[in-house]
């Protein structure tokens, strides 16, 4: 039922551009354009490219409680953010799973967050249920999202908004574009350098047309970002983590700070707790395939004794890397890098091995 | 005498006495994007009609490749193994993807020539 399909500010662009649309969480989103998703790839790890991410829902909660109030739905320590800054983070339910993941800003008067297109709805039921009382949410659908990201992301936006420049990775400012007032996070989900920019819906297109004037900016799509996000070793929610996979599982412990191991006081922590204290019993790896077949979701992954010790979350090739990568579950005892495993695909064992990610070297302004 | 025929799935057959050679359409390497592994069936398969012959993967997805007839392969484009990419580039040429000994010529009746394949396409 295309017709059901939302589409986002920059819908009517998408297809001037020649998109190829599919149906992404509801809404129908850019898989890629006419130069391909090997070629938007590598554009983004050589300069610089714009997403439309306007799928995303922004929530903002408001008034003082804000913090402890969010502190009781996840891991992150919030008390100790500075303002303008940001934190990866993830709810969490009574069994230590992961609801959705999420990105935090310490904006005045309370907080804001970017949640995914295909847990909006859940998340801001599940705040409202749970702290609906304590805060304001404030839920904005209507400002569209783009991302613009790679090395020369930082030269092209200082060009309209020269303060770009000295914002450090993950921090949030709001900064006038072009005449136009946004929301400035340097961040990103592609492993480069970037800006992610919230606009409102009717000024989003004029934006994007006049950043893709200059020389450095190509558009690029859905595709790529999932390629680009892999070869970084970020998380896809739905794929590599849900709520049957704990943050320690998925090896994001770094994303739980010290003050809330100690104190704990989100919803699993005994669960997550224990995991930091004993292990988890399998691990989020990075799988690199020996031949050039790729790994999809699902493959299962043996050791070389025969027996499946895990499966893959996420996969296929990555453009910069020049081969197949995948991101896999597998037991503790298989988790360490350099480990010799098969993956079993169309009858076949494939040999491949455990890597550290990122597959690409990260890229990100320190300042 | 050779004769090439096209499949409402995308592929092509090039007709040489009873020897096929089989890939995918100009149309087909459009839609996958571009491809970065082609599995091959190998020297002496058997293959069924509808049956899977080879997996054509492109960054985002793997496809499967049926058979277009039942037939012996008698040989898989090695070349694909290290480009791919032959798919993308030259889908009707240097992209083939087996060639099979053609057991029952009957069952290529249904197939499309050139212009109704064109036409086909265009109808989508």
């Amino acid at each position: 039922m295309s017709d059901a399909l939302k589409k986002t500010p920059l819908y009517d662009l998408h297809v001037e551009l020649g998109a190829k649309m599919v149906p992404f969480a509801g809404y129908s989103m850019p898989v890629q354009y006419p130069a391909g998703i090997m070629t938007e790839h590598k554009h983004t790890r050589a300069a610089a490219a714009i997403f439309d991410v306007s799928h995303m829902g922004i929530v903002r909660l408001m008034g003082e409680n804000a913090i402890p109030a969010l502190e009781s739905l996840l891991p992150a320590d919030l008390e100790n953010l500075a303002d303008n800054s940001i934190r990866y983070s993830f709810f969490t339910n009574e069994s230590g799973g992961i609801l959705d993941d999420l990105m935090i800003t310490k904006i005045p008067g309370g907080l804001s967050l970017v949640i995914n297109a295909a847990c909006k709805d859940a998340d801001v039921a599940h705040i409202k249920a749970k702290i609906g009382d304590q805060v304001e949410v404030e839920v904005e659908y209507d400002n569209a999202l783009i991302a613009l990201q790679g090395p020369k992301a930082a030269e092209v936006l200082a060009r309209f908004a020269p303060a770009c420049l000295d914002m450090k990775f993950m921090t949030f400012q709001q900064l006038e574009i072009d005449g136009v007032s946004c929301q400035v996070s340097r961040s990103g989900y592609t492993g480069e350098d970037g800006y992610e920019i919230a606009i409102p819906a009717a000024k989003a297109e004029q934006l994007v047309r006049r950043l893709l004037e200059e020389s450095e900016v190509e558009v690029t799509g859905l595709g790529a970002r999932d390629s680009l996000r892999m070869e970084a070793g970020l998380c896809l929610y739905g794929n590599d983590i849900d709520t049957t996979t704990t943050p320690i599982e998925a090896g994001l412990l770094w994303a739980i700070q010290k003050r809330r191991r100690n104190e704990g006081g989100f919803p699993g922590a005994d669960v997550i707790l224990k995991q930091i204290a004993d292990g988890a019993p399998r691990r989020l790896v990075g799988i690199l395939p020996e031949g050039r077949a790729p790994l999809r979701p699902g493959v299962e992954i043996a050791n070389e004794q025969g027996e499946v010790v895990g499966s893959v979350t996420s996969g296929g090739f990555g453009p910069s890397v020049g081969g197949p990568i995948a991101i896999a579950y597998v037991a503790t005892a298989s988790k360490e890098p350099g480990t010799v495993l098969n993956a079993l695909v169309r009858g076949k064992e494939l040999p491949c091995k455990v890597v550290k990610m990122p597959f690409e070297q990260k890229s990100y302004y320190r300042g | 005498m050779s004769e090439l025929k096209f499949s409402e799935e995308h592929e092509w057959i090039l007709v040489e006495g009873d020897i096929g050679t089989v890939g995918i359409t100009e149309f087909a390497q459009e839609q996958l994007g571009d491809v970065v592994f082609v599995e091959v069936p190998e020297e002496g398969k058997e293959l069924e009609k509808g049956g899977e012959a080879a997996v054509v993967e492109s960054v985002k997805a793997a496809s499967e490749v049926y058979a277009i007839c039942d037939g012996e392969v008698t040989e898989g484009n090695e070349a694909l193994a290290d480009e791919p990419s032959l798919v993308n580039s030259d889908p009707m040429g240097k992209g083939w993807f087996y060639k099979a000994k053609i057991s029952d010529p009957s069952q290529l009746d249904d197939l499309m020539d050139a212009a109704a394949y064109k036409a086909f396409v265009e109808g989508l």
